[in-house]
C-alpha cells in the first residue's frame, strides 16, 4: 500500500464501530440481512453536511466512539445523531465541533468521539465516503457473516480506512437547522398490528398497547429484547418460518417481545404480534438498554402517510442546511464552561 | 385455504398461500415470486419466498399497500409462470461421531439404530423449500416421517459451520457457526456460502438434494481443498424448464 493513499488511521476503535449505509436490498432471498444504519435519518443528515449523497456509507458509532488520524491532505467530516461533540485534536490546539456541523480537518490531526450516552448510535460521515467494496450493492457491515464494511467486521485499533477522496473542497462549513430533531417524532411508538396478531390472546394485544416496556440489556443491531408484561400466545409459538420486516415485534416461547432491527434474520418461525412503522424505526434504533417505551396502533394507510410526512419534513431540514457561523467550532474550555457537551437527545416515550 | 394478504408494517406485504409446509404450496410461492420479478412493479424493493408465503418488501414513499394489492392480485391467476429450472446435487456428509453429536440421541428418541438413521437420512431426495435465517441456510424437506422430532429443548449457543441438522419435517445445513436448536447428525465440508463465489449461495429454492455418506478422511480432504479455494461442488444435473 502506498503512503499517498488517503486513509483514516484508526488509533483507537472505541466500541466496535461499523461502516453502515442505507442497507443491502435484494439479497434477503439468499438469507442475507439488510443491515444498514440503525438511525438512517442521522446518517442521511450527516452525509448532506459533508456534501455526499444521502445514502453514502459512514461510521456507525455505539457507546464509545473512535479516535482517528487523518492521513490525507484534509477531510470534511460531520457527526450527527448525538449531542456529544466531535473533538478535533491538532498541533495548534484542540477544539470541539458540535454535532450537526461539518468541519475540515487537515493531515496529521486527529478526530475523537468519546462516550455517547444519549443514543444507541450516531454517525460520522466523511466527504467522498470510503473506498470499500459494496457486496450486493451495499457497504454496510454484517458482522455475523463477514459481509461488507472493512473485511466484514467492526473497526479495530490500527485499521486503515481507505477514503475515496484525498482532499476536501474549500468552502464554508455547513450546519443543520436548529430544529432538525423534529424529524424523529415523539410519543408512543406507532405500530401496525400483525402479521400474526391472530396468534395471540386478545389480552396480549391489549397489554402491548397499554403497557410500558423497558429495553433490556439484550440489545444489539439485530434487535431489542423488551422487559414488561408477558404477551401470551393463543395458538402456540411456532409458525412455519416466513419473512420478517424490519421493526417486526416477534414473541418467542418466553412471551417477551423482541423488536427486530437492521441486522435481523431474513425469516423466522415465531409469531409477530405487530410491526413498528417505518417512520418510528429511526428513533427505535436509537434506544439504549433501560429506555422505556409504549406502543400505539395505527392503520396501514396512516403508517404510510406518517412515513411520507416524515420524508417531507426531512426534505425541509435538508433544504435548511446553511453555512455555519465562524463561531460554531469553539475552544474546548468555553464549551465545558457552558456545559453544552452532555445535552440530552430525548426521543420522548410518553 | 384462500390466499391472504397480511400487512407487516408499512414496508412489507405478505401473500400467504397456506400455513403448512408442503411442496405444492411452496411451488405457488415460487411461481408468484417469478411472476412479480418479471413484472418489475414500481415501489417493490425485493421479494422473499418462504415455505408458504411470499414477502414483498416495498418503499412506502413510492407505493402503498393498496396499490400493491391491486397490482399483485391479478397475477395470482397467472399459473404456469413458474421458472421450473433447478439443479440436482449430491452433498457429501460425514456422519461420524466427531461430526454428529446428536446422532445417538436421535437414534434413541426415534427407536432406530444410528446406522438406520444415517441410511434413512441419506436415502431420499430432498427439495430446497427456501433459503433463510442466515446467508445460504437451506431448509430442505421432506424428512422421512420416522426421523421427525421437535427441536431441542435447550438450543446450543454454538453450532459448527457445515453441520447437518434435523427437526420437524426438515433438514438443514448451518452455513456458518451460529446458535441453533436442531439435532446435529452430520457435517458437510462443502461451503454453503462463499462471498467471493460468483453465486455465493450454493443451493436455490426448488433444487433437489441427496446426501452421500463419506468417511472422515474424505471429509478432511474436501475440507482442506475447500479452505484452499480449490474445491467446487458441481451439480449432478441442471434441469431447465
Amino acid at each position: 500500500m502506498s503512503d499517498s493513499r488517503p486513509v483514516l488511521r484508526v488509533l483507537g476503535a472505541g466500541f466496535h464501530p461499523t461502516i453502515q449505509d442505507l442497507g443491502r436490498h435484494g439479497a434477503q432471498r439468499l438469507g442475507i440481512p439488510v443491515s444498514g444504519a440503525l438511525d438512517p435519518l442521522a446518517l442521511r443528515m450527516a452525509n448532506v453536511l459533508v456534501g455526499n449523497d444521502e445514502g453514502e456509507a459512514a461510521i456507525e458509532i455505539r457507546l464509545l466512539g473512535p479516535t482517528l488520524e487523518v492521513a490525507a491532505d484534509d477531510v470534511r467530516v460531520a457527526l450527527v445523531g448525538t449531542e456529544a461533540a466531535l473533538e478535533v485534536l491538532g498541533p495548534a490546539g484542540n477544539r470541539l465541533v458540535p454535532a450537526g456541523v461539518s468541519a475540515r480537518v487537515p493531515r496529521g490531526w486527529r478526530l475523537r468521539v468519546g462516550a455517547v450516552k444519549d443514543t444507541a448510535c450516531c454517525y460520522l460521515a466523511v466527504g467522498g465516503g470510503f473506498d470499500l467494496p459494496a457486496p450486493f450493492g451495499s457497504k454496510s457491515t454484517y458482522v455475523r457473516s463477514g459481509i461488507g464494511g472493512l473485511d466484514g467486521r467492526s473497526l479495530r485499533d490500527g485499521d486503515m480506512l481507505p477514503l475515496t477522496s484525498g482532499a476536501a473542497p474549500a468552502g464554508r462549513e455547513r450546519a443543520l437547522p436548529a430544529d432538525y430533531r423534529a424529524v424523529y417524532g415523539s410519543g408512543a411508538v406507532r405500530v401496525v398490528l400483525g402479521p400474526q396478531d391472530g396468534w395471540f390472546t386478545a389480552e396480549a394485544v391489549e397489554r402491548l398497547l397499554s403497557s410500558t416496556f423497558t429495553v433490556s440489556r439484550e440489545a444489539d443491531r439485530m434487535g431489542l429484547r423488551l422487559d414488561g408484561p408477558e404477551l401470551p400466545h393463543a395458538r402456540g409459538y411456532n409458525i412455519a418460518s416466513d419473512g420478517i420486516a424490519t421493526g417486526a415485534i416477534q414473541v418467542p416461547g418466553s412471551r417477551k417481545p423482541i423488536m427486530l432491527l437492521a441486522d435481523h434474520q431474513t425469516t423466522g418461525g415465531y409469531p409477530k404480534i405487530a410491526t413498528v412503522t417505518s417512520a418510528d424505526l429511526p428513533r427505535v434504533g436509537r434506544l439504549r438498554p433501560g429506555a422505556e417505551l409504549g406502543f400505539r396502533a395505527v392503520g396501514i394507510a396512516e403508517a404510510e402517510e406518517l412515513r411520507r410526512a416524515q420524508e417531507a419534513l426531512l426534505a425541509e431540514v435538508l433544504a435548511g442546511v446553511h453555512d455555519a457561523e465562524e463561531a460554531t467550532s469553539v475552544r474546548v474550555s468555553a464549551l465545558y464552561r457552558e456545559n453544552l457537551i452532555s445535552g440530552v437527545f430525548s426521543i420522548g416515550t410518553a | 385455504m384462500p390466499t391472504e394478504f397480511l400487512s407487516c408494517g408499512d414496508t412489507a406485504l405478505v401473500v400467504q398461500f397456506g400455513e403448512t409446509v408442503d411442496a405444492e404450496t411452496n411451488r405457488r410461492v415460487m411461481g408468484l415470486d417469478a411472476t412479480i420479478r418479471r413484472h418489475a412493479i414500481p415501489g417493490i424493493v425485493e421479494t422473499v419466498p418462504t415455505f408458504r408465503s411470499l414477502m414483498i418488501h416495498y418503499d412506502p414513499r413510492r407505493t402503498s399497500r393498496e396499490a400493491l394489492v391491486g397490482e399483485v392480485e391479478p397475477l395470482l391467476a397467472d399459473e404456469g409462470a413458474l421458472d421450473a429450472s433447478f439443479s440436482r446435487w449430491t452433498l457429501p456428509v460425514c456422519y461420524g461421531p466427531e461430526h454428529a453429536p446428536d446422532l445417538e440421541d436421535v437414534a434413541r428418541r426415534t427407536g432406530l439404530s444410528p446406522e438406520r438413521v444415517i441410511a434413512v437420512h441419506s436415502g431420499v431426495t430432498y427439495r430446497v423449500y427456501m433459503i433463510g435465517f442466515l446467508p445460504g441456510f437451506p431448509y430442505m424437506g421432506d424428512l422421512p416421517r420416522e426421523l421427525e422430532l421437535p427441536r431441542r429443548e435447550e438450543p446450543r449457543t454454538r453450532v459448527p459451520a457445515g453441520s447437518i441438522a434435523i427437526a420437524t419435517t426438515q433438514t438443514v445445513v448451518y452455513p456458518c457457526e451460529s446458535p441453533g436448536g436442531w439435532h446435529l447428525i452430520g457435517r458437510t465440508p462443502v461451503p454453503m456460502f462463499t462471498l467471493s463465489r460468483e453465486q455465493p449461495v450454493l443451493f436455490r429454492p426448488g433444487d433437489e438434494i441427496r446426501f452421500k455418506a463419506v468417511e472422515a478422511a474424505e471429509y478432511d480432504d474436501i475440507a482442506a481443498r475447500a479452505a484452499a479455494g480449490s474445491f467446487t461442488l458441481a451439480p449432478d444435473r441442471e434441469v431447465s424448464a
